[in-house]
């Protein structure tokens, strides 16, 4: 009798008790799932004021806003072609020059670098990314651009100057600031992106794996080209796509020494502009409507850039996750 | 070392942005705010300093552009807005707002060049406009080479620098630009920013000085006060009445001296290419915005009696930087504008110099 008693006083303890577990866990669940919610919700406010605050510059202009490039403040003429080619140019020149450099570093810190070396040199690179992007803009300005415009400028207007295409690519006169010089700075600043990443993911590769193609009698290179690369290329791309985000959006830094000319120039050395310069330089003083909306369509298109190259990224590290083999 | 020294002078500009940032997210109640053209920053902080130990009363200026100074006064975020470009009288009555003009100063093109010494080469507007236009190219052609008989001129490439932010200063230039080229006017315009033909853009005035000091061969243009601290080599301009004149403060004033203030509606009046042997053909006057009926009068009145204050005791400093008090008949007629249009709900004058 007594023991049914108890038991059933147990029993009713456990279910409160079990009831307060579950009503924690409920509204733990519901916690986070509100904050996942929430960066929905951000991103698609995002979206949405960005696409509202567009329209009037999208209907003003049509399809025609994605092909001009005249960007009259004083007639109310924008066509937004020059920030964008400034802002793909100077990306992809920039990774052009990171991606390699930043897996050679990558390849000798896990590779070939005394450990003693290793972790000094690993700290400096991801010191530099700590670097403020204003830093970079104002070091670029006074200190990089005059050094490439009397020495690394003249000497490809030379070497070129007699090459068809080329010559086109890089003609002068050298003014120091400009697209490559934007595309340089870009590079140093997502190197140590791509470089701590790939490092990182390089290290994952089984020892046993490199072992073995040791043995077997190949060399550092094929080792590297053959073991390792293919083992972390889902990591690798990760890296490099992460780069080329913050190369895509990069603001200071660049405005500092593109050159802000809203024109397009075959020539790397000339200046030019992008969506971000553009939108960091304007913004403020943008008086009417029109330009206002025409500033925000930019931050709309470079919305867009960014998702599809995320979006790109993801497809192909899929791909890579289901066919290990490809 | 002239590197160390721009880095440093950009680091304590920088410096003193950050200060302005944090005051402004914390200002007090007692602290008159405003907002507006970077073109009279310098004299703007200079009063306030002065004022601040004198009445124990801030001011928080930001000199965020003059575009950004309309914009934050039509939203009423500010007690005051400050525009280098004055506003139409339609403009002022649409928004509720009125105008008065607090200093003077000037924009000059300002060269970097080897061997040439200031006042050895002079420019006339058609010259300078195509110069910027993109038509001439070259430091010898024969036009520049035509207006300095007596300067040796080198084969250099022309670089132009110009502001790619929204400017008073470029509305001055470019407006100048308009006035005596008509291929500017049509290709280009006139206003705080424009679809520049050439050259590079660089961020406020101390982008483009720096600019121009860095690469030979550059031609730009910067608000005076900027020019003589930077020490850029500044290019004589030759006016409406065909005389060579250098910048100075007397020379913004004898443009400013042509000038007729009571008639102009809103005291909307451009300098440029004023009239007078030795006036300076880009001069012109900055501007203050002001609603008529203030949501806060007692903050418009604090406002009203700080520029009170400079008009009556700001003459020196302004002169000290450069900028060209305004004469004593305007400032009599912007006090009667102040008693006549800013009132606050009870219909009475917010506020009544003692003047």
């Amino acid at each position: 009798m007594v023991d049914v008693t108890m038991s059933e006083a147990t029993a009713a303890d456990r279910a409160r008790v079990l009831r307060g577990f579950i009503a924690s866990d409920k509204l733990f669940h519901n916690l986070t799932r509100g904050s996942a919610l929430l960066v929905l919700i951000i991103l698609f406010g995002v979206m949405v004021s960005l696409f509202l605050g567009a329209i009037p510059a999208l209907r003003a202009f049509g399809f025609n806003f994605f092909t001009t490039q005249s960007w009259n403040p004083v007639t109310e003429k924008f066509g937004a072609l020059a920030p964008i080619y400034g802002t793909i140019v100077t990306s992809v020149v920039a990774m052009g020059i990171a991606v390699p450099v930043g897996i050679g570093v990558a390849i000798f810190l896990t590779e070939l670098c005394p450990r003693v070396l290793s972790r000094p040199i690993g700290i400096a690179i991801e010191l530099l990314a700590g670097i403020p992007s204003i830093i970079y803009g104002i070091w670029g300005l006074f200190v990089f651009a005059p050094f490439l415009q009397q020495t690394l400028q003249p000497a490809l207007i030379e070497l070129f100057g007699p090459i068809p295409v080329l010559n086109a690519l890089f003609a002068g006169p050298p003014y120091g600031i400009g697209m490559l010089t934007a595309s340089l700075i870009l590079a140093i600043m997502v190197l140590p992106f791509i470089t701590s990443i790939t490092r990182d993911v390089f290290e994952t590769t089984p020892a046993v794996l490199k072992e073995s193609a040791y043995a077997l009698g190949a060399t550092t290179w094929e080792v590297v080209w053959n073991v390792v690369l293919p083992y972390t290329r889902a990591g690798v791309l990760g890296g490099v796509m992460l780069g080329l985000g913050r190369a895509l959006g990069e603001t200071m830094a660049v405005t500092f020494v593109i050159g802000n000319a809203h024109k397009i120039n075959p020539s790397l050395l000339a200046p030019g502009t992008t969506i971000s310069a553009t939108i960091a330089n304007e913004f403020t003083e943008a008086v009417g409507d029109l330009y206002t909306s025409a500033l925000i369509a930019l931050g709309l298109i470079l919305f867009f850039i960014t998702f599809t190259v995320l979006a790109i990224a993801r497809y192909l590290l899929s791909r890579i996750e289901q066919h290990p083999g490809l | 070392m002239e590197i160390t020294v721009n880095i440093t002078t950009l680091a304590l500009r920088a410096g003193f942005a950050l200060i302005g940032a944090s005051l402004a997210s914390s200002a007090l109640a007692a602290d008159i705010s405003g907002a507006g053209a970077t073109f009279p920053y310098p004299i703007y902080a200079k009063w306030a300093d002065v004022y601040k130990k004198e009445t124990d009363i801030g001011l928080n200026y930001q000199s965020i552009g003059s575009g950004g100074g309309i914009k934050q006064i039509k939203q009423k975020t500010v007690t005051f807005g400050a525009s280098d470009m004055p506003l139409t009288s339609k403009e002022l009555d649409d928004a509720g707002l009125i105008q008065f003009p607090t200093v003077i100063g000037g924009a000059v093109p300002a060269i970097n060049l080897d061997g040439i010494k200031p006042g050895d080469i002079k420019l006339d507007g058609k010259t300078l406009a195509d110069i910027f236009l993109g038509k001439i190219v070259k430091w010898n052609d024969v036009a520049i080479q035509k207006l300095n008989p007596e300067t040796k001129l080198p084969a250099q490439a022309i670089m132009v620098v110009h502001r790619s932010d929204g400017s008073g200063t470029t509305f001055l230039f470019t407006d100048y630009l308009s006035k005596v080229s008509p291929d500017w006017k049509s290709k280009v315009g006139a206003n705080t920013a424009v679809e520049w033909p050439v050259g590079i853009g660089a961020k406020g005035n101390e982008g483009v000085a720096n600019n121009v000091m860095q690469t030979k061969g550059s031609i730009g243009y910067v608000e005076y006060a900027y020019a003589k601290q930077n020490k850029l080599l500044i290019v004589d301009l030759i006016n409406k009445d065909s005389k060579s004149v250098a910048p100075s403060a007397e020379s913004f004033q004898a443009a400013a001296a042509n000038a007729d203030w009571a008639k102009a509606e809103g005291f909307y009046v451009i300098l440029t290419n004023e009239a007078g042997a030795n006036s300076w053909p880009i001069a012109g006057a900055t501007f203050i915005l002001m609603h008529k009926q203030p949501q806060d009068p007692a903050a418009a009145a604090e406002a009203l009696k700080f520029f009170d204050w400079a008009y009556r005791k700001g003459g020196k400093m302004a002169e000290d930087l450069d900028y060209v008090p305004m004469p004593a008949n305007v400032v009599t007629l912007i006090r009667k504008t102040w008693s006549d249009s800013i009132k606050g709900a009870d219909g009475k004058p917010v506020f009544a110099s003692t003047m």
